[in-house]
């Protein structure tokens, strides 16, 4: 028994989990704060190129005169998008408190802004997963 | 009034593959190396994507 947890501590050094706590913490930080997720547990370059581009997507995606979704009933279509824009935490809780996007799609350009918010929200619950398996040491 | 962003359909398509290749790359690699490798590998296929959507459709319309 005590050479199977030797060899195993040995091959992967690197899988350690941070804390019990992080596991918790980092995914729900992720969530509310692009990035932050990997800030806290010192992956810095990841951590700060995640924010910028999440945030970058969804600033270009309001730029684009884009819609936020809030919470419907209505078109499958429209709920979907509303899942994957509550994806972006704070950012979407901060575009539906200041009433930032369009209330409706109008043009191209604006269906192009639309998805640009819609997956930032997408890519920020991949943030979260991959927030979630460097806290238990899944992932260096 | 509002002043929005005009991008072309090209301009956003190259803007969204950039950034959501960044974000592949490093969420479902190891190392540097390996995200990087993976980030490019997904923007080329993602620009690869564009154009060969972009004939299909041209042929489909002709």
């Amino acid at each position: 028994m005590a050479n199977t947890d030797t060899s195993t501590s040995e091959a992967r050094p690197i899988l350690a989990a941070s804390s019990p706590h992080m596991a918790l913490l980092a995914p729900a930080i992720a969530w509310l704060i692009p990035g932050a997720g990997h800030l806290i547990q010192k992956r810095w370059i990841r951590g700060f190129v995640l924010m910028a581009c999440i945030v970058a997507m969804f600033t270009l995606g309001l730029a684009m005169d884009g819609k936020i979704y809030k919470p419907n009933t209505g078109d499958l279509l429209e709920m979907l998008a509303f899942v994957g824009d509550i994806g972006a935490g704070g950012l979407y809780i901060l575009g539906r408190m200041l009433d930032w996007g369009s209330t409706a799609i109008t043009y191209a350009t604006a269906d192009y802004g639309t998805k640009f918010i819609v997956v930032a929200g997408l890519l920020n619950v991949m943030c979260v997963v991959d927030a979630y398996h460097i806290a238990i040491g899944k992932k260096p | 009034m509002t002043l929005a962003l005009q991008v072309s359909h090209f301009t956003a398509a190259v803007t969204f593959a950039f950034f959501a290749s960044v974000v592949f790359g490093i969420t479902t690699r190891n190392n540097p190396r390996d995200m990087l490798r993976y980030g490019a590998y997904c923007f080329a296929m993602f620009i690869g994507g564009l154009f060969v959507a972009g004939w299909i459709m041209w042929f489909l319309h002709h």
